[in-house]
């Protein structure tokens, strides 16, 4: 709604929700309880928050036997060693793939997601249809996304319920072992952390 | 207060709250055990209406086999489900 103030400036709207923010955003300001600063300060480190985040920790995790105990007993403060802020996250906790698991994160209430480190959702991981059978058939849901578990593993699935967040530390895949730790993070996608797949070894072949 | 320890034997409670909800309903009545405690944290079934969440609440990472939780699951034996319940949703195996 406007009422017409001349000196408002005009923003193209998509929907009735962002017009709807806007208005909360701008009354917010208005009263006071926060200044433009700092709602542009919180878009920056949101739009700075990507799946190479993740990926650079599971590289350095592949690379450094200690790192990784690090990261798995406490991932908030081994992400800080890589300079990323986690600290919003209530809880941060990465799941390990071993020969034996095979972890898959979901969250069937809303859309819980480790933003801290892998930035914001994709939008089939907030759909009702991936919520709802993520838990009941992740076998069937892994197979979608072109991923299948070896015969004998099992699958672990994690439904991000309360307070904790979840992140998905692959396996380094074969192949891979003359790779350094920058090379290796190329090949950690967001669905390998998430655990809808795994990362692959780049094909040699030609 | 911590009720349950790792190893422990627990059910998710059977009851209806009305509004914010943190336990999901299909492990409503279902079995587990206790993984991890994650730990303290305002009850945010009360955050959500505005109040402080005090005391805090004990938060723990509940294990269940996939096979009780599902008809027809597809899957080994070894398929589980952990989800994150909050002790006042928790009761010891056995008890109604």
């Amino acid at each position: 709604m406007s009422d017409g103030h001349p000196h408002e400036k005009v923003r193209h709207e998509r929907s009735p929700y962002a017009a709807r923010i806007r208005a909360m955003e701008a009354l917010l300001v208005e009263k006071g309880l926060l200044t433009e600063a700092e709602i542009q300060d919180r878009i920056a480190y949101m739009d700075s928050r990507s799946p190479a985040n993740g990926a650079k920790l599971v590289a350095r995790a592949w690379t450094d036997p200690e790192f990784k105990e690090r990261l798995l007993s406490g991932a908030k403060s081994a992400a800080g060693e890589l300079g990323l802020d986690a600290t919003h996250e209530a809880e941060l906790i990465v799941v390990e793939n071993t020969p034996g698991t095979h972890n898959l994160i979901v969250c069937t209430l809303c859309s819980c997601y480790p933003r801290a480190v892998l930035g914001r959702p994709p939008d089939w991981y907030k759909s009702f249809e991936y919520r709802s059978r993520a838990v009941r058939e992740p076998r069937a849901v892994m197979r979608e996304f072109g991923f299948e578990p070896e015969e004998g593993v099992e699958v672990a699935v994690h439904d991000s319920t309360a307070d904790a967040r979840y992140m998905v530390l692959p396996m380094r895949p074969p192949g891979t072992e003359d790779m350094g730790e920058e090379e290796l993070a190329t090949l950690v996608t967001r669905d390998a952390l998430i655990g809808v797949s795994v990362p692959k070894a780049p094909s040699r072949a030609g | 207060m911590t009720s349950f320890h790792p190893g422990d034997r627990v059910r998710v409670r059977a009851a209806e709250k009305p509004g914010h909800v943190r336990a999901p309903d299909y492990l409503k009545g279902r079995s587990g055990w206790i993984s991890s405690i994650l730990g303290h944290f305002p009850n945010p079934e009360d955050l959500a209406y505005g109040l402080s969440g005090m005391p805090e609440r004990t938060l723990y990472r509940v294990g269940f086999r996939q096979s009780g939780l599902w008809d027809g699951y597809e899957g080994p034996a070894g398929d589980r489900l952990y989800a994150d319940v909050y002790e006042h949703w928790l009761e010891p195996e056995g008890e109604q």
